[in-house]
């Protein structure tokens, strides 16, 4: 009976905030286009909450208006009105209303939380240590995004591959500040302290998912320094078969050289200059605090240089030429000094051939 | 005797001089007025530069890193530097008057408080020419501003620490005065309610400054002394100043919003010519409000990952806030309701005001609900929900309570024609700054984004909210021309200049006695003034013959002791850098903090009285100054 | 006025420090101010126990490694003892008798003393035989800015007793220095009622692991 009446509310309103707003954002970034359960139940209860508070602000309006209205001074009245002292009535009911209206909010709300909070199938461990579950280690960096799968034994960064219609673990930190790790589509966000690691969880269907091209955005969502608003990440939600595909060619990758010559020559910088930090390998060894830059695996692949850039090679020698220029504060800046056109060129060659996809 | 002709000629300096060392309330007051309305004009100058930043994406006009110093620096002004010391400016010109007190309990505390405060403000701004502004948010979290280089944390750290100290004593000091100083006859429930949310406010002040204080003093060890609170290298932990910060902040929204309620409840009776509705459920609300705003700082803190039963415990309490402030706007409502509304400018503020702070209420219920939280945590709905109570809530009641009190504190009123294009300005470009931006967050913007880009749909609201910001400057603009107007024109409006005055402030001669009250009223009853006025009397009756009055002197230690503490604050900050100066820069700043109160400690200052001969004198001569 | 009057036991009010409107006030602000103080002291204490222990590595001391009891012990009935001569020396102020007040406050001081040596000495130790500072670890910042804090008060609050005690030498009790008499009694019954919490909080219960 509960639930009916809540769906039709959620029909009702969902219409009449179509009408106010003509669209509610982008599918592939609006918390009010959720993409699975966790961002369903997010917005159910908002548009809960909505229903009540809209209900609250016309009553008060309504009520407000007409005495606005009704009450105002005639011209040249000098008359005092009844001094009224109060109203045991009505102060009681507009006192029991609201506890009874924030009973309602308060029941989905406490059920909610624990809902969201429950990530023990990441515990439940099997002999070798892995989780039936899949679990994904996000940790943050000034600026950049690792996604570690350590059942699978694979790191990635900057875009975050998981598989739809399954409930995807996180657990999250952060290595250097503090950052917030969040999927405004999928659901909420979760801080990612220095101090602790953080757990959530979060589920992307398949035909929402198809609907946002595949891809979300996500973004770090607490103030980290000058380029926290470039803190991007891409969200490739594939179906379950194409997920293990690429898990498969992830593991699989082996250092090799380019068959290009012009992305060989880049390879040669790049191992000079560039992997005493990056790696190009998803089974990267060194342990995390060596992990000091974004693992460039399937850097072809990815959607956005360093997140904000369009996907080209011109990006890319425009990125690596000043990286200060696009994302102010970063760590790469003058760590591998000058570059000319021509290593640049060779760099970009070299970075765009790094795919594991087909 | 002398004493009353010196207050009534004097140069400029004669007049510099005696606002460096005053310590009367009134003119603390005006004190508070001048620089907290300072400090608004540069936050809202930062603030304008956030919106142009913002107006289209890809933006260049601030650099990311300048973008988080105005950021940081915009919200600190204005909850710290602006929105407090006015609300201080009307705590300080009104209440001793309201409960019919000759002055404050701590005259020369009072003085500090200001002192201090202008001097933490000070140095906090100063940052912007020493090498930057602090740049981690007016939240100031552990880790980012550890890391933050430059001196701009450390501004930050000082200056609020120095000003902090001035808000505690201000807060101590009001709550003594209401317990304390009240005239013949002003029981707890006749006190007007604007002193009543004093009380109230200033007693969570007494109770919500020491956290703060104490993380301010581990950021600052941590920053400056090598210790290793927050630094989990060492041990530490970064979520105990995010505790500390919002066991502080949260009560610290509460400071501001309760006298601004305050005013409001002032405002609604005289324009209504109808006594506050249900008086005592709004005294049982405001003392409930100020109650439960310690129960819920964690409720800015859901997504730091307390765990779920953390944070449903503090959903739910956060959510009963909800009832005793819902019982403050239908009891506005129903003040109103029955009564002859006349819509000078304060009112019209007062009117807009009530759909205004329920929309940014509702909305903090929204947040309440943890789960939904999730979603609107650090996104622009924050950003949205919290000007809607700030601005729409204390802004309004700001603005309201210049053109109410204005006459009270300055003998002259200000335009009611400039008033209301000032507050058609304001009131619409408040709601097109701000609403559009619920729904910017909801559609997936981050707050405190130097920049956005292009095709995530952000760019129309972005832009609706600038062009909101631009009417909201041009309503501040002629306002301050009306200030000026109305000083220049200097026409002296009188007592009880709004005709409908109920409380005692309305009751004296204007412009106001320096003693205040030549005889302690006696009160009779809610309202007292307009008691008298209904028996067709048009002063209060007296609850004592015509006698001395006991006066405090002047002093100049207020200003010293707080100028220590500013020399000192910038030896602390230095002695980081190994300059060979800080140290004893410090140690002389303290020096003559600690020299200064010895001197205060050990000099007698008994005061002067003012003869009762004189009195009868200055009477007969209608006013003094 | 009245703070100025001279008095003899005869005529001395009950209540010296509250019988002026100035004396009440600032005896109800003191009490405020205390309050405040309250929670300062107790954020304190919360830091002190949510960083109790973390240090960065195993090699660093931890509570029950450095506290010992004989000590602390000394300083506890150093400082409880304290305020008790300074209750007497209330009981002579409230009966007007401005020389024994004089001699009570200065044993009171000198306890104070005595307390503030112990602990100097202990921090001192504490630095020499286990290289814990201030900036060794968070467990070390804590502690010492709880228990310096604390320390930082009976420095004022001895300061502000002898200050008062210089001051009025010569000219004994009256209605205007009695608050002052009375509130710095105050403020060192609450140092003394802050050193218990830190006594049972930090070395007891650090004792006891």
């Amino acid at each position: 009976m509960k639930q009916k009446l809540t769906k039709w509310r959620l029909l009702t309103v969902f219409g009449l905030l179509t009408l106010v707003l003509s669209g509610c954002g982008e599918p592939f970034l609006s918390t009010l286009i959720p993409a699975g359960e966790a961002g369903q139940i997010a917005y159910d209860l908002m548009i809960l909450s909505t229903v009540i508070m809209v209900g609250v602000v016309i009553v008060v309006s309504i009520m407000f208006a007409v005495a606005v209205i009704k009450f105002r001074r005639k011209k040249g009245d000098e008359s005092i009105p009844k001094q009224v002292e109060g109203s045991h009535v009505l102060e009681i009911v507009w006192t029991v209303i609201p506890i009874l209206l924030l009973i309602i909010l308060a029941i989905p709300t406490v059920i909610a939380t624990f809902d969201l909070a429950d990530t023990k199938a990441m515990d439940k461990k099997n002999e070798d240590g892995t989780t039936d579950a899949l679990v994904v280690n996000v940790r943050a960096s000034l600026y950049w995004w690792e996604f570690e799968y350590p059942n699978e034994g694979i790191i990635t960064s900057q875009d975050l591959v998981v598989p739809t219609d399954q409930k995807v673990y996180f657990s999250v930190k952060a290595s250097d500040v503090k950052h917030s790790f969040w999927i405004p589509a999928a659901g909420g966000k979760i801080d990612t302290n220095v101090d602790n690691i953080n757990k959530i969880w979060l589920e992307f269907d398949n035909e929402k998912a198809a609907e946002a091209g595949n891809i979300f955005y996500g973004k770090c969502a607490e103030l980290c320094g000058p380029s926290h608003a470039l803190m991007d990440f891409k969200v490739k939600a594939i179906p379950q078969d194409e997920f293990d595909q690429w898990v498969t060619a992830m593991q699989s990758v082996e250092e090799s050289t380019p068959t290009d010559p012009e992305a060989a020559a880049g390879q040669e910088i790049f191992n000079q200059k560039c992997l005493s930090c990056h790696a190009v390998t998803a089974a990267d060894e060194r342990p995390e605090q060596a992990r000091l830059a974004p693992n460039l695996t399937n850097f072809g692949d990815r959607e956005l240089v360093a997140g904000i850039l369009e996907h080209n090679e011109e990006e890319v020698k425009n990125w690596l030429a000043d990286p200060e220029k696009y994302k102010p504060g970063n760590k790469m800046t003058g760590t591998y000094g000058e570059l000319s056109d021509q290593e640049l060129d060779q760099l970009a060659a070299y970075l765009m051939g790094l795919k594991v996809e087909q | 005797m002398s004493t009353i002709a010196q207050t009534q000629k004097r140069g400029f300096a004669g007049t510099v001089w005696e606002y460096l060392t005053t310590v009367d309330h009134k003119k603390i007051a005006i004190l508070y007025l001048i620089a907290g309305g300072f400090f608004f004009l540069i936050g809202g100058i930062e603030a304008m530069m956030i919106r142009i930043q913002l107006a289209v994406p890809n933006n260049d006009f601030v650099s990311a890193g300048l973008f988080n110093e105005i950021i940081t620096m915009h919200g600190t002004t204005m909850i710290f530097l602006a929105a407090m010391p006015l609300l201080f400016a009307f705590m300080n010109a009104v209440m001793p008057l309201q409960i019919g007190a000759r002055d404050v309990a701590f005259p020369f505390i009072n003085a500090l408080g200001f002192w201090l405060f202008f001097f933490g403000g000070l140095f906090l701004n100063l940052s912007w020419f020493l090498g930057g502004a602090p740049d981690a948010g007016w939240t100031s979290y552990a880790s980012l501003s550890l890391a933050s280089e430059g001196h701009g944390i450390d501004f930050y750290v000082l200056g609020l620490q120095i000003s902090g100290f001035g808000t505690l004593m201000g807060g101590i000091n009001f709550l003594v005065t209401i317990i304390n100083m009240r005239a013949p006859g002003m029981t707890y429930m006749r006190m007007p309610l604007f002193t009543w949310t004093t009380f109230v406010a200033s007693a969570l002040i007494l109770f919500a400054f020491p956290p703060l204080t104490v993380g301010l003093f581990m950021m600052m060890f941590d920053r400056m002394f090598g210790s290793g609170f927050f630094d989990v290298a060492m041990g530490g932990n970064t979520i105990i100043w995010e505790h500390f910060f919002w066991i502080f902040g949260h009560p610290e929204v509460y400071i501001l919003i309760l006298p601004a309620f305050g005013i409001f409840s002032e405002i609604f009776p005289t324009f209504a010519r109808k006594r506050l509705f249900g008086y005592s459920s709004m005294v049982f609300a405001t003392v409930l409000i100020g109650f439960l705003g310690f129960m819920v700082w964690a409720h800015h803190m859901f997504t730091t990952g307390m765990g779920p039963i953390a944070n449903a415990i503090f959903a739910v309490a956060t959510m009963a806030i909800a009832v005793p402030t819902g019982i403050k706007i239908f009891n506005w409502i129903l003040t109103i309701w029955g009564g002859s509304i006349q819509f000078t400018v304060p009112m019209i503020y007062a009117i807009s005001f009530i759909p205004s702070f329920v929309m940014g209420g509702v909305t903090g219920v929204m947040q309440a609900a943890a789960p939904a939280d999730y979603q609107f945590h650090d996104s622009y709905f924050i950003v949205a929900h919290f000007h809607y109570v700030i601005v729409g809530g204390i802004v309004l009641a700001l603005l309201a309570g210049c053109h109410f009190y204005w006459p009270l504190m300055f003998g002259t009123m200000l335009s009611e024609k400039l008033g209301k294009v000032t507050f058609a300005l304001f009131f619409t470009g408040f709601h097109l700054t701000f609403f559009i931006q619920h729904f910017l967050g909801l559609m997936g913007m981050p707050r405190r984004v130097w920049t956005f880009l292009p095709g995530q749909g952000l760019e129309t609201g972005n832009l609706i909210s600038s062009i909101g910001a631009a009417f909201m400057a041009a309503g501040v603009i002629i306002f301050l021309f009306n200030v000026v107007m109305t000083q220049v024109k200097n026409v002296q409006v009188g007592k009880d200049p709004w005709k409908d005055g109920r409380t005692l402030e309305w009751a004296i001669p204007s412009p106001t006695p320096f003693y205040n009250f030549k005889q302690l009223p006696l009160v009779r009853g809610l309202d007292a003034y307009w008691i008298e006025k209904l028996e067709g009397k048009t002063e209060m009756t007296p609850a004592e013959p015509v006698g001395d009055i006991h006066m405090p002197n002047n002093s100049f230690v207020p200003f010293v002791i707080s100028l220590g503490l500013f020399i000192a604050a910038f030896g602390a900050m230095y002695q980081v850098d190994d300059k060979a100066w800080a140290i004893p820069v410090l140690i002389i700043g303290m020096g003559v903090t600690f020299g200064a109160m010895l001197f205060r400690s050990i000099k007698d200052d008994h005061g002067y009285h003012i003869h009762k001969e004189d009195l009868l004198d200055d009477a007969d001569k209608g006013g003094t100054r | 006025m009245a703070a100025e009057e001279k008095f003899t036991p005869q005529t001395w009010p009950a209540s010296p420090e509250q019988a002026t409107l100035e004396g009440k006030n600032k005896f109800l602000g003191f009490w405020f101010f205390l309050g405040g103080e309250t929670v300062l002291f107790a954020s304190l204490f919360a830091t002190y126990l949510a960083l109790k222990d973390s240090v960065p590595s195993d090699s660093h001391a931890k509570a029950a490694d450095l506290f010992e009891l004989p000590l602390v012990f000394l300083m506890t009935m150093l400082l409880l003892t304290s305020s008790l001569t300074s209750v007497f020396a209330m009981y002579h102020m409230k009966n007007y008798n401005f020389k024994k007040m004089q001699q009570w406050l200065f044993i009171t001081v000198a306890l104070g003393l005595g307390f503030l040596a112990c602990e100097i000495y202990e921090f001192i130790h504490y630095y020499h035989a286990y290289e814990h500072t201030f900036t060794s670890s968070a467990f070390g910042s804590a502690f010492y800015t709880l228990v310096g804090f604390h320390g930082g008060h009976v420095i004022f609050g001895l300061g502000w007793i002898i200050t008062l005690m210089i001051r009025n030498a010569k000219r004994g009790l009256n209605l205007y220095n009695a608050p002052k008499f009375y509130l710095a009694s105050l403020y060192w019954h609450f140092i003394d009622v802050v050193w218990v919490f830190i006594f049972t909080v930090v070395y007891l219960m650090g004792m006891v692991g």
